[in-house]
């Protein structure tokens, strides 16, 4: 059957999320963005919702079952309210579902529960590479077998809260496919690992800090190789992304919706002109329909179906184009004040942009 | 709970209509192109005796026979794969269509079985909306076609022009079929005067006076049909007969309910075609060694691969457009906004991938050898009719800025 209604307990997953985003996240994120700082507390208290908690098993310290589904609506509420704020209290997840998608039994029973019993700790994943052509499935970084252990070797960028993390999966090449390896960190630090002196600067999310970092060498013990499939938790980085993306540019869209209703032009409201009133309409259209798409996609990774990577593959293919026309138009529709700082549609436009970059940022 | 499971028996009618999609239709989507006006009668009675043990092709789907409500569901995935056949073609099946569509949204229930029971016979029978006139295409308020009472006798006199009617030879000189036809009770009032009026096969006075020649869908009749004091009784009106007083209940809403019934199937039709195109699309490049690599980064792609993954992108996101809007159509909610919105969507969509694939194919493309510049020419027709691209955008708009049309013209 089809249906796409959400179930009364996502629903009220959707409205917590949301209350918290539009209250919380929206409000604080033009000073995270200019100060380059999200306040501790706000991310804390996001991570309090339980939106990755919840997704994991009791046995493994969370309170409910994974499901993408259910994930993708409340990463789009968060979304919604702030894409810097959704990362960030997301990055634990990065860790803990790359450990449940594609880790061992002992690995979910060793490693997850500290991530996910404790409060938000800086618990990351590093997948991105710093090169033009970055392939998810064709890394650069390399993983060899030494004895007992694996020598990974290469250099990872766009790494969340790399400078003081407790601890993060790696993403490397091994025999020829992608394979994450959990490097445990905390106050040691780990031998070869070296995180750049400066936080990296982007066109936005500026809140986050992000970190290159290099793996000159880093040692870990076999028993920390994810031997699971790394399709898994790309599909799961993609419809996460998507969702994000629909986040973003729903923000958008509401935004300048509004601005176009308030504001007089020629004796009526902007939003009266047809250039103006069709661009909303496409821009609406164009959210359903990807958002649709990407419901699909999670439905079905919820549902082993065959196909679900490469429909995540094209939820997250539409969602960045859908994002960055959304976005762009928004800022189009504000017109001289969509350039201005003041409104948030130009960091809308700067986030939208980055979806066709940000692989392996989100999970669900 | 959020669901995309498409029900089991609608996969079992979508199996059979495949078949006689690949049997009865592709191999005279060719002929029946190049020679517009004749009509696919080995098609029609195939489908007659199909359809009905599959519980007919109706826009007006009947609902007894089943647990969840399933008819828009049902009725869209048939139309998708029909008009994957071949979407001229497909106009020609049997059954309640727009008429029929008109009838079930606005008609009363004794209505609905007096004018709906023919599509039960043996013989094929058709139906036709009647709403463009020479001087009134989107604008429908425009309408000039008048219904004056005959009190004296109870009948109807209708009087007027209408034009670009689909299915109208069909529906008033092939069957014993019916139009339905918007009329003007009160020419002052502009929209509040609008009514629908059912005119049967046979009746004096209503003629079909001309057969269009088309870009595409040339295996559908387009016809003009002139109305000349053409008497029908009273009852014809469809709606209680408070609409003929009524004038909060405007016939343009009527129009409209109807028109929420109808978008999504029309949309469903763009999605076959456009599945039709990007499946051959596929093949032809297979066959000349050129595969699709899934999963890539834009930056390793070649142009042919990026547009084809576009293609898959447009394409399933507005097919579930489509889904979502019949899916609340079954389930009884208001949903002119999708319905809308996915007709502007699978309009587009349409017109992107049959126009890319002409392109991709280069001379092959062009050629009358393949059915893709056939389907090219097919395509345009979703963007225009049962509301353009640009009247649909103008509905999608009013919906999500609470704009009345005064207020957004």
């Amino acid at each position: 059957m089809y249906s796409f209604e959400p179930s009364d307990e996502q629903k009220m997953l959707i409205d917590a999320v949301s209350r918290y985003a539009t209250s919380d996240l929206r409000p604080a994120a033009h000073d995270a963005e200019e100060n380059k700082e999200l306040p501790p507390k706000l991310i804390s208290k996001g991570w309090e919702l339980g939106v990755l908690q919840a997704s994991i098993p009791e046995a493994y310290g969370g309170f409910g079952e994974r499901s993408a589904v259910t994930g993708i609506l409340a990463t789009e509420a968060m979304a919604y309210g702030d894409l810097a704020g959704a990362l960030a209290i997301g990055t634990p997840g990065l860790f803990a579902l790359s450990v449940l998608l594609s880790g061992s039994e002992e690995q979910k029973k060793q490693y997850l529960p500290p991530v996910i019993e404790a409060d938000w700790k800086p618990y990351t994943a590093a997948l991105l590479e710093p090169s033009f052509d970055f392939d998810p499935n064709d890394l650069k970084t390399t993983a060899t077998a030494d004895g007992g252990d694996y020598v990974l070797k290469g250099e990872k960028t766009f790494v969340p809260f790399a400078a003081n993390a407790e601890a993060m999966i790696v993403y490397a090449k091994l025999d020829g496919a992608t394979k994450g390896f959990i490097v445990p960190i905390g106050t040691k630090g780990a031998a070869g690992l070296k995180v750049g002196e400066e936080r990296e600067k982007y066109l936005g999310l500026n809140a986050l800090p992000f970190y290159k970092i290099t793996l000159e060498g880093v040692k870990v013990p076999k028993a920390n190789l994810l031997p699971g499939d790394f399709a898994r938790v790309l599909a799961a980085s993609r419809v996460a992304l998507a969702a994000m993306a629909i986040g973003v540019a729903k923000a958008a869209f509401d935004y300048s919706r509004d601005y176009a209703k308030e504001r007089d032009v020629f004796g009526v409201k902007v939003a009266q002109k047809q250039a103006i009133a069709f661009m909303l309409a496409e821009m609406r259209t164009e959210i359903e329909a990807i958002r649709l798409l990407t419901w699909e996609a999670a439905w079905m990774i919820d549902a082993n179906k065959e196909d679900a990577s490469k429909q995540a593959y094209l939820a997250a293919t539409g969602a960045m184009d859908m994002a960055m026309m959304v976005t762009d138009r928004a800022v189009q529709i504000l017109g001289g004040h969509g350039y201005i700082r003041e409104h948030p549609v130009e960091l809308f436009m700067r986030n939208g942009r980055g979806f066709a970059t940000f692989t392996g940022l989100a999970m669900v | 709970m959020i669901e995309f499971e498409i029900p089991e028996k609608i996969a079992g009618i979508c199996t059979v209509i495949k078949s006689v999609a690949d049997n009865m239709m592709r191999p005279v989507s060719r002929y029946f192109d190049e020679h517009e006006h004749e009509i696919p009668w080995d098609y029609i009675t195939f489908m007659q005796t199909a359809t009905r043990a599959m519980g007919g092709t109706s826009m007006a789907p009947s609902e007894k026979r089943e647990g969840p409500r399933l008819g828009f569901q049902r009725l869209a995935f048939m139309v998708e794969m029909l008009s994957w056949g071949d979407a001229g073609i497909y106009l020609d099946t049997p059954g309640g269509m727009l008429g029929s569509a008109a009838v079930n949204a606005t008609g009363t229930p004794e209505q609905k079985e007096r004018f709906l029971a023919r599509f039960k016979s043996e013989t094929p029978t058709f139906d036709a909306m009647c709403m463009t006139e020479a001087g009134a295409g989107s604008d429908t308020s425009a309408i000039r076609t008048t219904a004056v009472l005959d009190k004296e006798k109870n009948e109807w006199v209708l009087n007027g022009e209408k034009i670009f009617v689909t299915a109208g030879h069909k529906a008033m000189v092939d069957s014993k079929g019916f139009i339905v036809v918007w009329a003007t009770i009160d020419p002052k009032a502009g929209r509040a005067g609008m009514r629908p009026f059912v005119v049967e096969a046979g009746t004096p006075g209503c003629q079909v006076t001309k057969l269009e020649h088309k870009l595409g869908i040339r295996a559908s009749d387009t016809a003009s049909i002139v109305l000349q004091d053409c008497r029908i009784p009273f009852d014809n009106i469809l709606g209680s007969p408070e609409v003929v007083t009524d004038k909060a209940t405007t016939g343009f809403k009527g129009a409209m309910a109807t028109f929420d019934a109808t978008r999504p199937i029309v949309a469903a039709q763009a999605i076959g075609l456009a599945r039709a195109t990007l499946e051959l699309l596929k093949e032809m490049l297979t066959e000349r060694g050129v595969t699709v690599r899934y999963g890539l980064p834009r930056q390793k792609l070649t142009s042919i691969e990026k547009e084809v993954i576009d293609m898959e992108v447009m394409l399933r996101s507005a097919w579930l457009l489509v889904i979502e809007a019949v899916w609340m159509m079954d389930n009884g909610k208001p949903n002119s906004l999708e319905s809308s919105m996915c007709k502007v969507r699978a309009g587009d969509v349409v017109n992107k991938i049959t126009q890319k694939a002409v392109e991709i194919m280069g001379p092959l493309g062009y050629s009358r050898e393949y059915l893709l510049e056939k389907w090219f020419r097919d395509a345009k027709i979703s963007d225009i009719y049962e509301g353009t691209g640009q009247i649909n955008r103008l509905v999608v708009a009013r919906q999500i800025l609470g704009y009345r049309s005064s207020e957004l013209r």
